[in-house]
């Protein structure tokens, strides 16, 4: 490579991908995901809002244990909660050098991520058996948007955890560093899926 | 476990500089390469230790939260209170141990700062309109 050609290629590097920047203290990517996590507190607020504005302003609201599963949504807390835990162990492992627990903490990640969902689709499956669908009313109308939106997001992370167990982990043999902000900044995001499920499940089955 | 070589930080390999003035003695979370970030064995270690006591504690708030709502069947008043105490003691747990919210960059809390600000301006609406339907 001559000198032209390795100049363009270190013009064309993402900065700061590892190093913190010295203005902010932060690498980029985790100041990235915490301007992304604020945008969704903002999306989860509006709906938190519209929710209480509607159960405040309705004479009669039905109390969601009489019908949901709350066994099946307790059972996903305790999931969701575990997943937690195994996404920081992973970062934790890596940081002390140890990919082989690292990526096992990461699967079990998943596996905690995949059977969340599974558990939410035998509960969508038995609403609409029910015939409660989201028009038959605001109830239903705010459970399915919010779960819904939640299970994206679940799903969402589902996608980003396959990546770096599998093709991703590649990166470990090249810079082990970035590899783990990376694992580090999804696990941000996983929390924040956590956070707002800690919300939605009271919210919605409890009160 | 077998270990295999930790992840130090080591001289920027991107032509970017470096911070020069960073504070040794706090402990916060900018990156494996954070010059505040503690890399040694025991300290990590220890932060498992306090993962697995926080998991501890959100399980036993969530069999409490169930309990308490479902099982007692309390009147939604109360319901509601006991819930939202529970939720937000579980949310400080998560956000402030899991995500290292308690030893954070300042950036991050004016970012949050603001995000808090828009959220309670959010949640403002229906609260006026309770305050409204009581007044009536």
């Amino acid at each position: 490579m001559d000198a032209h050609a390795e100049a363009h290629e270190h013009v064309l590097e993402i900065p700061y991908t590892v190093h913190p920047r010295p203005d902010t203290g932060l690498y980029n990517a985790k100041l990235g995901i915490w301007l992304f996590l604020a945008s969704e507190v903002m999306l989860f607020g509006a709906l938190f809002s519209s929710f209480i504005l509607i159960r405040t302003a309705a004479p009669v609201w039905p109390r969601g244990w009489e019908f949901l599963n709350v066994p099946l949504a307790t059972a996903n807390t305790f999931i969701l909660i575990a997943s937690s835990v195994t996404v920081v162990l992973a970062w934790a492992n890596l940081r002390l050098g140890n990919l082989k627990w690292g990526r096992i903490f990461i699967a079990l990640t998943l596996v905690c991520a995949l059977a969340f969902l599974v558990n939410k689709g035998f509960e969508y499956t038995h609403e609409f058996k029910e015939h409660r669908f989201p028009s038959t009313s605001n109830f239903l109308a705010i459970y399915f948007t919010m779960t819904g939106l939640h299970g994206l997001h679940v799903l969402g992370g589902v996608i980003v955890f396959s990546y770096l167990l599998l093709p991703g982990a590649k990166m470990w043999k090249t810079d082990r560093a970035r590899y783990t902000n990376r694992i580090e900044v999804c696990g941000l995001y996983w929390h924040f899926v956590d956070l707002v499920w800690i919300f939605l499940f009271p919210s919605l089955y409890l009160m | 476990m077998a270990q295999e070589q930790l992840v130090q930080p080591t001289a920027p390999t991107d032509g970017m500089p470096v911070p020069k003035s960073e504070v040794q003695d706090e402990h916060t979370h900018g990156g494996v390469h954070d010059p505040n970030l503690h890399h040694s064995p025991e300290q990590i270690k220890k932060e498992i230790r306090v993962y697995l006591i926080v998991f501890g504690a959100l399980a036993v708030l969530t069999a409490l939260t169930v309990y308490a709502c479902y099982g007692l069947k309390m009147p939604v008043h109360i319901a509601i209170g006991i819930a939202l105490v529970i939720a937000c003691t579980k949310g400080f747990l998560v956000a402030g141990f899991f995500m290292h919210l308690l030893s954070e960059k300042k950036l991050i809390y004016s970012v949050l700062s603001l995000t808090v600000f828009f959220f309670a301006v959010l949640l403002w609406g229906p609260w006026h309109h309770f305050v409204d339907m009581i007044g009536k």
